[in-house]
């Protein structure tokens, strides 16, 4: 699951090159609009994500567009700042239009589990972790065999090689982020049967993201799924033998002793300075 | 000449006008200053000197649990304890920074690092009954004792705030105009070019880190004594690492009057938005995170930079 | 202990698979002027790299008036009297001319009055005297060369190290800049200079050092090592076109 969250947060800073503290925010709206959808329309939430994935990736294109876009030759800190703002903006918005309390999706199978050996699987999840890998698979064939695929990878590798071959380099940044806020809603809205939805949801998985990210490596995707799979593996870990949410300082731990030791990640190349 | 006398004017009636104001007017005072503040802590580090924390909520909440603490269980005066707080919180800061600074921690990843230190003592303090978890610290509030940094009315409180703000301010101030304000300078246009100059940024760079945790520090007690509750979320939470960053930006990060000049535009905009739309949690955040984005497209370098830019181009601000 | 100058010996720097440097040997006494030429490629920025403590040697030494500068973080090897301007100028371009300069000037001066004081002296010197007030980011190219050459200047070195100062200069400026370094060696610095104006630093060096695929090919006098069969080779083999202008 973080996994998915991660590789569209990969993308956007591959292309962008800026670490987009919205993606949290952009979640949580996912989430929400499951939330919704299911509520008004009795919407399945898996069934949704035909609905979410596209209209996050035009509120994706369409932020990306109006204030980051703009503002591109600004400093890095400045650019960092910007997506920032969006992030409160969303967030709080959120808190003024549904308050703050916590909503749940209940769906036929929300209980769902199985036995596996002595493990307890449960269905929900399951399909979610299935949905991401899925949807990664999916994203990552897009990448490699399509145009606009190709021209994302491009831009990432090298900017100006790419725009010297023609590539809409605007364009595609728009594309990039819009792909990455797509990814996250829909992650969104694959976790929505099992967690809970609330405005703040976005800020925890945010600094999973990031964790994820930087353990994978800036930019490489397939670096955001296996350090999504670490930090998962990581965290269920904290949980087996820390109390409450202690087990967020095993991640976070790692998060620091990766980001000291190897800024690059696990698997990604220096970027120079 | 005249920008020097407005100064003197508005110091003069900041100092001489709270006691006529009324109560309501008097509290949200007392944010403005408290926010310019924290802005003016952060922006040593993160207006002078370039670095970006995101996180500078640890060292605020480091210095209220101290303080709170030692005063809970030893009788400790907050006055001292506020010191105590701070060496902390500047031992935790060497510490945070020497990690980050000496592997080379640059701009994002810096902030994200800082970011996450400040989520891990948040997660500590929800988990560690002795500073009494989530549901936090309560400061006895015993009516008038002045030696205690309690006070029976809101007034006292204000003139502390006021103390501090102009104490950071003119710290700032000096700071600028010393070594260390051209070292912090040099590392944040071009910390290679610094070092080729002869500028130790690790040194540099920690001496800004530890000023600006012990000082905002400080501003965790004063927050304890002043709302006589802590807990880890309104310490160790990310409203006040951007409650100090968002100040600063819009001001102007890395002028001395910046931080004060943005909370006096952002805080009344907050206050103004909780009363009007009562009820409505999150409505003043919302607008901060436009207000972020709309400065920085427009007014990048905040608003002293903009006042400083008009004037220079011989346009009277 | 006398001042020895700069003693490069044995230097290597190896990235990964690759070697920038190969068993390279220097030497800069006091008083000189040492011209590092080469064609393009040949590992001499990275020289300047490694004796300016930005990169790690793999293997070598470097000594400078006798301590060793391996290890050593560029800051402090700047307070041992060793300073570097950049290829690429690097201007603190928020600060002004004076400002930049100052600095460099704090590398030795005891407080804020002196350093200024200081670097007032070095912009007049350098002939930015009319720009002093100017912020860096307003100033044209040859000016910001020169505002490399005072900020390194202001640090008091007793070697500084020159890397292509003259790039990107027209034949006016060249002259201005070959005055200057004149007048700045006439101040007891010693100099190495990295520069392709063949010209400029056949008239300048006291001795040429010639780089090429990381290793030292030649090392002598200009005129010797301008007519060496070697050297015109490497020239003319990497880039096709004649050694002296």
């Amino acid at each position: 699951m973080y996994g998915l969250v991660a590789s569209g947060l990969s993308l956007i800073f591959g292309v962008l090159r800026i670490i987009n503290f919205a993606h949290g925010a952009v979640m949580m709206l996912g989430m929400y609009t499951s939330y919704w959808l299911f509520v008004l329309l009795g919407l399945d939430p898996y069934l949704s994500i035909v609905i979410t994935g596209p209209l996050f990736f035009a509120i994706g294109l369409l932020i990306q567009r109006v204030v980051i876009e703009p503002n591109r030759h600004a400093a890095e800190h400045n650019q960092l700042l910007l997506t920032l703002g969006v992030a409160l903006f969303f967030e709080n918005l959120a808190l003024v239009l549904w308050q703050g309390d916590f909503r749940t999706v209940r769906t036929s199978y929300s209980g769902a589990s199985f036995l596996v050996a002595d493990v307890l699987v449960e269905v929900p999840r399951l399909v979610a972790a299935a949905g991401a890998v899925l949807i990664a698979l999916g994203l990552w064939g897009f990448l490699r065999t399509t145009d606009v695929g190709k021209a994302i990878r491009a831009l990432s590798e090298e900017p100006e090689g790419a725009r010297l071959v023609g590539v809409n380099v605007s364009r595609i940044r728009g594309v990039a982020f819009g792909i990455g806020s797509a990814c996250v809603a829909v992650a969104g809205a694959l976790v929505t049967p099992f967690f809970y939805i609330a405005p703040d949801v976005g800020e925890s998985f945010n600094i999973m993201a990031f964790v994820v990210v930087v353990l994978g490596g800036m930019g490489n995707f397939f670096g955001a799924l296996a350090g999504g799979f670490i930090v998962g593996l990581a965290e269920s870990l904290g949980a087996a033998f820390l109390p409450g949410s202690l087990k967020q300082l095993v991640v976070f731990g790692l998060f620091v002793i990766v980001l000291l030791l190897r800024p690059e990640g696990l698997f990604g190349t220096r970027r120079g300075r | 000449m005249v920008a020097r006398l407005a100064l003197l004017l508005v110091a003069a009636a900041l100092v001489a006008l709270p006691p006529l104001l009324p109560k309501y007017a008097l509290e949200v005072l007392i944010s403005i200053m408290f926010f310019g503040y924290l802005g003016a802590c952060w922006n040593i580090l993160g207006g002078y000197g370039g670095q970006f924390s995101f996180g500078h909520a640890a060292f605020f909440g480091l210095g209220a649990y101290t303080s709170t603490l030692l005063f809970l269980h030893w009788g400790i005066t907050p006055w001292l304890g506020m010191l105590a707080g701070g060496v902390l919180a500047a031992a935790f800061g060497l510490f945070a920074g020497y990690l980050s600074f000496r592997y080379g921690l640059r701009g994002p990843y810096f902030s994200l690092v800082t970011l996450a230190f400040a989520e891990m003592l948040r997660v500590v303090a929800v988990n560690w009954k002795a500073v009494g978890s989530s549901l936090g610290l309560v400061v006895p509030n015993r009516g008038s004792a002045p030696a205690l940094f309690l006070f029976a009315e809101k007034l006292p409180y204000y003139y502390v705030i006021f103390t501090m703000v102009v104490g950071a301010l003119l710290i700032t101030r000096a700071m600028e105009r010393a070594r260390m304000g051209y070292a912090l300078a040099a590392i944040r246009e071009n910390e290679d070019a610094a070092e080729a100059a002869g500028v130790d940024a690790l040194s540099t760079k920690l001496a800004a880190m530890a000023l600006s945790s012990f000082l905002t520090a400080l501003g965790g007690t004063f927050y304890a004594q002043y709302f006589a509750y802590i807990d880890p979320s309104l310490t160790f939470g990310t409203a006040i690492s951007i409650g100090g960053l968002l100040p600063a930006i819009v001001g102007g990060a890395g002028t001395v009057a910046g931080p004060l000049l943005g909370s006096f535009v952002l805080t009344p905009i907050s206050e103004l938005t909780r009363a009007v739309l009562r009820g409505r949690a999150g409505a003043d955040i919302m607008l901060y995170g436009l207000v972020l984005i709309l400065v920085i497209s427009f007014l990048p370098n905040g608003l002293v930079g903009w006042i400083r830019g008009r004037r220079a181009a011989g346009v009277r601000a | 202990m006398t001042a020895t100058g700069l003693e490069v010996r044995g230097l290597t720097k190896r990235f990964g698979g690759l070697v920038a440097v190969s068993r390279f040997n220097l030497t800069v006494a006091p008083g000189e002027i040492v011209g590092l030429i080469g064609p393009n490629g040949a590992g001499k920025t990275t020289v300047f790299h490694l004796v300016a403590g930005f990169y790690p040697p793999t293997e070598g030494s470097i000594i400078f008036e006798g301590t060793s500068l391996v290890g050593l973080k560029p800051h402090a090897i700047c307070r041992l009297g060793l300073a570097r301007t950049f290829q690429l100028v690097q201007p603190f371009a928020g600060l002004t001319t004076l400002e930049n300069v100052m600095v460099g000037a704090f590398n030795r001066a005891p407080d804020v009055a002196e350093a200024r004081r200081r670097a007032a002296e070095i912009v007049e010197f350098v002939g930015l005297g009319p720009r002093r007030d100017v912020p860096a980011r307003h100033l044209t190219l040859p000016d910001r060369k020169r505002l490399e050459v005072a900020r390194g200047l202001a640090t008091e070195p007793r070697l500084l190290l020159l890397d292509e100062v003259m790039s990107g200069l027209n034949p006016t400026e060249i002259e201005a800049i070959i005055g200057l370094i004149r007048r700045i060696h006439a101040r007891g610095v010693s100099l190495l200079i990295i520069e392709h104006v063949m010209r400029a630093i056949l008239a300048l060096s006291h001795r040429l050092v010639v780089l090429h695929h990381g290793e030292k090919i030649a090392d002598g006098p200009p005129a010797s090592v301008a007519r060496d069969p070697v050297v015109i080779e490497a020239y003319l083999g990497e880039s096709g076109e004649a050694a002296a202008r």
